[in-house]
């Protein structure tokens, strides 16, 4: 099993050389400070930003500078401010190549569950639909299974259909969970399984899957 | 020129219920992404001005004690529109007993919706929220992505990009209010408007979106001295100005350490 680091340092493994890249909250976040050295990642930061820069020293906190988690940063040099309605049209218009997020349930048709528990307080889904609806390429970073219920005995987060209201629908193109990796394919409307983590079996995966995947490709040890 | 210079946020706002502004049951927006750039003195005169049954138009709801969070405990807002709301133990408590509304948007169909507001636009097609309950009891209609049919348009049967397939997209309305009050850093007499960084967030839209708009703004400077070039806000939407010392609180202060 996978470490939040490790997933993070997975993840990583996504981005390419210039890809503009936004970031959620969680294990997502752990992803900038896994971007491989000499890689040039542009980080976007949908309460206005591109170029996210490192945290500042303490002398340099400014009020003004956030990023969507509400944490003070700093802008690399080359970034550029803007306002919500052009970050998120950034977002929609296919401008970003990448966002990575987190999620309580992906289905195996490629929806995405990630802001509401019916019954509990709902905080709101900040910007996740606009990303999920509008970036290019969607990767999921979450845990394999969840915490057994009297529902839901296995813990099962990667599900046939979704039981939670979604975020999205069909758009979740990779799934890294701490157990394996799960390419989207178009033409199919599946996923197929591509890695597992070390140690662990696909008889394993399939026990804790509640989600149809396919499996007649190359299945590789994720590299850690 | 109109006057527009307002000594204090409180004189600003003294008039406007006598003006049919703000009454009982308005609707008003507020700028900020979290504590980041919200008019925090404009607030504090909502407040002090004792109008009740808001429909407040934020992003976010503030925290306990700053920001609408200061609004939320004297009751003055029955409705909240924002995308998240999540720093806010009062915003639960009020929400779970039933005083309190929420109509969640996705954050950038928020950001549009008042854009369009501003620009006269009644409602645009996102595919954000689609298959969600956000979609539920609006109208939804198939279009090609725009960059799926660079040709057509969306107008011309056959002309999109081979292989691309039509999406769902959900008909979204735009959002106006009667009073909006936004934040900047600079300001001129004329009342055009500079923000700073990431303090700029939803106020120029919603600098564009109300009858009537006050900023709060940190400096004041003569008219002429900024660079028209670098105006966000142009003057004309902008009908009062305070400028206020503002404590702009951090809600996660987060440091790297010093490298030695």
């Amino acid at each position: 099993m996978l470490t939040r680091e490790q997933l993070a340092i997975r993840a990583s493994r996504e981005l390419r050389d210039g890809y503009v890249v936004n970031l959620g909250i969680g294990i997502p976040t752990l992803v900038a400070n896994a971007i491989p050295p000499g890689m040039d990642v542009w980080l976007q930061s949908e309460n206005g930003l591109l170029g996210i820069g490192p945290f500042p020293e303490d002398a340099n906190v400014d009020p003004d500078l956030i990023n969507a988690g509400k944490q003070t940063i700093t802008a690399r040099a080359g970034a550029a401010f803007f306002s919500s309605s052009d970050s998120f049209a950034m977002i929609r218009g296919g401008h970003i190549d990448m966002c990575i997020l987190g999620a309580m349930q992906v289905a195996q048709n490629g929806d995405i569950a990630n802001w509401m528990i019916p019954g509990k307080m709902v905080k709101g889904m900040g910007g996740a639909m606009d990303l999920v609806a509008g970036v290019k390429r969607v990767v999921v970073t979450m845990e394999h299974n969840a915490k057994a219920t009297p529902d839901n005995p296995k813990g099962y987060k990667f599900v046939r259909s979704c039981s939670l209201p979604l975020t999205g629908q069909a758009c979740v193109n990779l799934l890294i969970t701490d157990l394996a990796v799960f390419e989207f394919d178009e033409a199919r409307g599946r996923f197929r399984i591509i890695e597992i983590a070390p140690g662990h079996t696909l008889d394993e995966v399939r026990d804790r899957t509640d989600a149809q995947f396919d499996a007649d490709g190359p299945i590789a040890t994720i590299a850690l | 020129m109109k006057q527009r210079l307002f000594p204090s946020p409180h004189a600003a706002m003294a008039d406007l219920t006598s003006m049919g502004v703000l009454t009982d049951g308005a609707t008003v927006m507020v700028g900020g992404f979290g504590l980041c750039g919200i008019p925090e003195q404009l607030i504090l005169a909502l407040r002090d001005s004792g109008v009740k049954d808001l429909t407040c138009i934020s992003n976010n709801a503030g925290v306990d004690d700053w920001g609408l969070g200061l609004l939320l405990k004297t009751r003055q807002i029955r409705r909240m529109i924002s995308s998240y709301v999540g720093e806010n133990a009062e915003f639960e408590r009020q929400f779970l007993g039933g005083e309190l509304q929420i109509e969640f948007n996705p954050q950038g169909t928020l950001a549009e919706r008042i854009r369009a507001g501003g620009a006269g636009i009644p409602a645009f097609y996102t595919a954000t929220g689609v298959g969600s309950p956000v979609q539920e009891g609006k109208e939804t209609r198939e279009f090609f992505r725009p960059d799926d049919d660079p040709r057509g348009m969306n107008r011309v049967k056959g002309s999109a990009r081979p292989g691309a397939r039509p999406r769902a997209y959900v008909l979204e309305t735009a959002l106006f209010a009667d009073l909006a009050l936004v934040k900047a850093w600079k300001a001129d007499a004329a009342g055009n408007l500079i923000y700073r960084k990431t303090a700029r967030n939803f106020n120029p839209m919603m600098a564009t979106a109300a009858r009537f708009v006050i900023a709060e703004v940190e400096e004041f400077v003569p008219t002429g001295t900024l660079d028209p070039d670098s105006v966000h806000t142009p003057g004309n939407y902008i009908d009062r100005l305070v400028i206020t010392t503002s404590q702009k609180r951090i809600e996660q202060r987060t440091v790297s350490k010093k490298a030695t």
